[in-house]
């Protein structure tokens, strides 16, 4: 692994040595999830998980320079720890694939415009770390070995990639940087995937949990009703009962269920009957209610459901060994 | 082959490799190898593992087979059923066999002889449904064509594909063509698919108009006499030379693109290196063991280092050249050791055991 600049690693975070890095940068998990200067990190984290799961855009790191914080590398592993800890594996899986596209741009025009050896030489071991190919310069082009060009282009079926309608001299493939950094594309997702998939799942820590509920949220909406279990959490089931039984469930107690259902994918009118029982019930108000948690009307924004934790300290936490691990309702049962 | 020719040809081979056992091109861990061979009229043995040389040895004058053969691929498990094998690697093999390049000259020595009755030529055949099989004697035409392909394919491999004069091994088959062997550590780990875009690139398959300088648009950049790979070898083709490039790339461009097209595809066939494609995409397949006799003909398998000045029908001719009589029927003469041979029409003749061997292989003699 080589040493990496500060601007290098702001356009290639994934480089960096997750875990190994916060020391580097003298923080621990808990300054980064607590500390109020830190606030913009922790924005920056989200949103980076945001913009490139939820609107399909490539993130875009901001220019260097700004900041005094190496804030986009502390937001790329905060993210990762913010997805491990959320294990939402649809989202993780979005996320790799568009810091990818994002690199591969980096990648692109580093090759294309690096004019200092160091530049170069720097893409050259980027490359080598992702791949594990040898790419050198010549003239305008980069050239690459014959089998390894072959391991990776027989899977384009595009006719300009057979190896005769490409320039071939003595053992080299002569390529663009942008055909370049095409041909290790899905090296490249590969990459960050494991990256993110061998990073440790960091404890829990306050100051988290908020943003871990939603990505827990907006994971489930990826997610068909098919991959989980038919069972619910037993905390979910023993609201269920209680209703089911005409007895009456708290104010918190509702609001866990509703929350739950609506993450799961229930609509309005779907959730409504379970509540039909309540000594107290109410069509209109309950509807309204349920509209108002499904961020239909008045803010707009949909209600997540609530961290064990939460749920724990509401007296709402029914655990059993199925728990286990879990943080929030919405992944029980969902295999590991 | 009856039994008094197996006897015959069984004499011949373990004389052969008991003084030629030393040509045997022996790979470093031919315990990784899969070994197979086959005697005269007898199903295929494969799947066996031999340990050393000491083991190849003792195979051969214990069975005397009239093939032998090695896969080009190393296994952890060579013995095992293919699917258990656990494919490591394999040499890259091309072939190039004179009865793909259509040459003229090839019926002219080739007789049909029917597998079922063993006649020649139809004469006498009463067969309800005979099956036809092609056998050819020996053509210097064919040689020395077969010759100018392997001069092609290795101008390729050695400028394009880099690999490296040191890494490569030329064969003549024993017959009637030559393997190529290439044992450059960069490409043993190619799959069947890869190899295949390595079959297209010598065979110049699937070359685009554009990747020689000509769009729909029309002509843009067409090639240089000098240029490295493919776009010099047309050009160098097409223009012949420098003072000629400018009237005919005026021709070009009037011609526009379709026809370009057709010319590429003629062209390709011309320039391209004639090999049989399934040879070298098959990464589990078993080769001719250099330096083991070919059956088909009694000749060997063997290295030439200098292939311009290789003369198979003499430096691959080691049975030893005692008389015998035999019962030939070949209607085509042939050249073996620089002397002519036949044309025999049924009849008894006394010839070196070579020719006799020669002939039995190719079904056109018997002892008798
Ligand atoms: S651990 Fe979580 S899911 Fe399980 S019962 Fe408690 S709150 Fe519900
Ligand atoms: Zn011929």
């Amino acid at each position: 692994m080589i040493k990496l600049g500060e601007a290098e690693l702001a356009k290639y975070p994934f480089l960096a040595d997750a875990g190994q890095h916060l020391p580097e940068y003298g923080f621990t998990l808990e300054q980064l999830a607590q500390d109020p200067d830190l606030a913009v990190v922790r924005e920056k984290a989200f949103n980076r998980i945001y913009t490139t799961t939820q609107t399909g855009k490539i993130y875009k790191p901001s220019p260097k320079g700004s900041t005094a914080l190496p804030l986009e590398v502390l937001s790329f592993i905060l993210a990762i720890v913010l997805l491990k800890q959320s294990r939402a594996n649809f989202l993780i899986k979005k996320f790799a694939m568009q810091e990818a596209r994002g690199a591969e741009r980096f990648l692109e025009r580093d090759l294309g415009q690096g004019t200092t050896d160091i530049q170069i030489e720097t893409t050259r071991k980027i490359i080598w770390d992702l791949a594990h190919i040898e790419i050198s310069k010549r003239d305008r082009y980069f050239v690459i070995a014959v089998p390894d060009y072959l391991h990776r282009a027989v899977l384009f079926h595009a006719r300009e990639w057979k190896l005769i309608n490409r320039q071939v001299k003595d053992g080299w493939v002569y390529l663009n940087p942008h055909e370049t950094v095409r041909l290790i594309r899905q090296e490249l997702v590969n990459y960050i995937s494991d990256k993110i998939s061998s990073a440790a799942t960091p404890p829990v820590v306050s100051g988290l949990q908020d943003m871990v509920d939603k990505l827990i949220l907006l994971n489930s909406k990826f997610q068909p009703q098919i991959a989980y279990s038919d069972k619910n959490p037993p905390c979910v089931q023993h609201a269920i009962d209680t209703l089911s039984d005409g007895k009456n469930l708290s104010h918190a107690g509702r609001f866990m269920l509703a929350t739950y259902l609506l993450s799961r994918g229930y609509n309005v009118k779907e959730i409504a009957p379970y509540f039909k029982n309540a000594p107290d019930y109410n069509e209109s108000i309950t509807l309204y209610q349920l509209n108002h948690l499904a961020g239909k009307s008045g803010n707009n924004t949909q209600y997540a459901c609530q961290s064990c934790a939460k749920l724990k300290s509401a007296n709402l936490c029914y655990a059993t060994s199925e728990c286990e691990g879990i943080h929030n309702p919405m992944q029980f049962g969902v295999k590991r | 082959m009856n039994s008094v020719d197996e006897e015959f040809i069984s004499q011949c081979l373990r004389k052969y490799y008991y003084e030629y056992f030393g040509i045997i091109d022996i790979p470093s861990k031919l315990n990784r190898h899969e070994f197979g061979y086959q005697k005269p009229n007898s199903p295929m043995i494969r799947h066996i593992q031999l340990q050393d040389a000491a083991e190849l040895r003792s195979t051969l004058m214990q069975e005397l087979p009239l093939d032998v053969f090695l896969s080009s691929a190393r296994y952890l498990f060579p013995s095992l059923p293919m699917a258990e094998k656990e494919w490591q690697d394999a040499d890259l093999i091309f072939d190039i066999d004179a009865k793909d390049l259509n040459l003229e000259c090839r019926p002219s020595h080739t007789v049909q002889i029917c597998a079922t009755c063993g006649k020649v030529n139809n004469k006498g055949c009463a067969c309800d449904s005979p099956q036809i099989k092609d056998v050819s004697v020996t053509c210097d035409r064919c040689i020395n064509a077969s010759k100018k392909e392997v001069k092609k394919l290795l101008d390729i491999l050695y400028d394009d594909i880099g690999i490296k004069e040191s890494q490569t091994e030329v064969y003549f088959s024993g017959n009637d063509g030559f393997h190529i062997h290439v044992h450059d550590l960069k490409f043993l780990n190619l799959n069947s698919l890869e190899r295949s875009e390595l079959v297209d690139y010598v065979m110049c398959n699937g070359i685009l108009p554009e990747r020689l300088g000509m769009k729909r648009e029309g002509a843009t950049s067409l090639p240089q006499l000098t240029d490295a790979g493919w776009p010099g070898r047309f050009a160098r083709h097409m223009f012949g030379s420098k003072t000629a490039r400018p009237k005919e790339i005026k021709k070009i461009t009037a011609d526009g693109y379709a026809r370009f097209t057709d010319t590429l595809k003629r062209l390709s066939h011309t320039l391209g290196a004639c090999i049989d494609s399934g040879v070298t995409t098959d990464v589990h397949r078993i080769f001719r063991m250099p330096g083991t006799i070919n059956g088909k003909s009694g000749m060997t398998k063997m290295a030439c280092p200098d292939i311009a000045k290789f003369n198979p029908y003499k430096d691959a001719v080691l049975i030893n050249d005692n008389k015998v009589t035999v019962n030939a029927l070949c209607p085509i003469p042939f050249k073996l050791m620089n002397k002519k041979f036949g044309p025999y029409n049924n009849k008894d003749v006394d010839i070196p055991s070579y020719a006799a061997m020669y002939l039995m292989c190719k079904g056109l003699a018997h002892r008798v």
